[in-house]
């Protein structure tokens, strides 16, 4: 009899920690609205021009957010919802466009225009400095006045 | 006294500096594609007269429906969305139109533009639309008609040819009977 009332003590707490454990365990497998946006703002309104999907306001937007919270419930991945509204909707809602096709040009084009920039500055300064240089070694040292030769030489005289 | 000048350096060699054209051939070919793209962005729809883009409809009940294969026929293509307030002014007249013209070989096709399933099947059970209806994967059929947004109607006919393009709600059943019924038969009089 004592031992099946001690046993009772130990059970009844594990059972009511187990109570107030679950429901909390079911609640985190809810999407939060951080991870919602998470994925959203790597993605842009189909309908709205340049507006990522993490603050569109309008009703297309929370219909949208609503099936990647409920993708995430599903447990899917990133990469498994951004893949869903590519075929739903095309590359363009990614807010990195994939680097296939003529989209190489976005990755390419302005580090190598910065790049042939910066080449084409130091070569440009680089002559501006070699013909400055070049003009004053090349000045003939002609005097202009003869009041002015005389003057030299007299100084080279004497000093 | 006058020191001479030295002798100015050789003159650059004559072959031709080979980094600075392909530079400006490669900066031609950017501009190039921007210009292309900038003109094709600023193409409207297709237009009257224009052959209809081919391409296939997979309906939200499974059935695929290839444009191709409906020559011989007047189709009537919508662009619509379950967002869009616009396209609820005109939804009951299309499916009354459908139901008048489809005994006269008159098809109608509803694309679903950049929606959500659940909206979408919800929309056209609100109003009660019969005709085909399948979203538009990947925006490849609104971007083959270049729409500018919802709702648009193209109205094709039996030889492949746009007969006439609705920016916009139809405002009522006698504007779709008179896009339909013109100019290529008596179909709105059986």
């Amino acid at each position: 009899m004592m031992a099946k009332r001690r046993a009772l003590w130990l059970v009844l707490p594990a059972f009511l920690g187990a109570l107030l454990v679950l429901p909390a365990a079911a609640q985190t497998s809810e999407p939060t609205d951080d991870q919602v946006n998470a994925i959203a703002k790597n993605l842009y309104c189909p309908v709205c021009e340049n507006v990522p999907l993490d603050v569109c306001p309008t009703q297309a937007c929370a219909q949208w957010r609503a099936t990647i919270r409920q993708m995430l419930a599903e447990g899917r991945s990133q990469e498994e919802i951004q893949q869903y509204f590519v075929e739903q909707y095309g590359a363009r809602v990614l807010a990195t466009p994939p680097a296939v096709g003529l989209n190489w040009l976005v990755y390419i084009v302005p580090p190598l225009a910065l790049a042939v920039g910066g080449f084409a500055l130091l070569r440009a300064f680089r002559n501006w400095r070699r013909a400055a240089t070049t003009q004053t070694a090349t000045t003939p040292i002609q005097p202009e006045d003869p009041y002015v030769a005389r003057l030299e030489e007299e100084l080279r005289r004497r000093g | 006294m006058t020191e001479e000048a030295p002798l100015s350096s050789t003159p650059a060699s004559n072959r031709p500096r080979w980094g600075a054209i392909a530079v400006w051939v490669v900066l031609f070919a950017i501009l190039g594609l921007v210009g292309v793209g900038l003109v094709r962005s600023q193409q409207g729809p297709i237009g009257v007269g224009a052959h209809v883009p081919l391409f296939s409809l997979q309906t939200f009940e499974g059935e695929t429906i290839n444009v191709a294969d409906l020559r011989g026929q007047v189709v009537v293509i919508n662009f619509w969305a379950s967002w869009c307030q616009p396209c609820e002014e005109e939804a009951a007249e299309l499916e009354q139109a459908y139901q008048e013209f489809r005994d006269q070989g008159v098809v109608f096709l509803g694309v679903n533009y950049v929606d959500t399933r659940p909206e979408a099947q919800a929309y056209l059970e609100r109003f009660g639309i019969t005709y085909p209806n399948g979203p538009d994967l990947g925006t490849r059929i609104s971007q083959a008609f270049r729409i500018r947004g919802v709702p648009e109607t193209y109205i094709v006919s039996p030889e492949g040819v746009l007969v006439d393009v609705r920016i916009g709600p139809y405002v009522s059943l006698a504007e779709i009977r008179a896009a339909i019924g013109a100019p290529w038969g008596n179909r709105s009089d059986g």
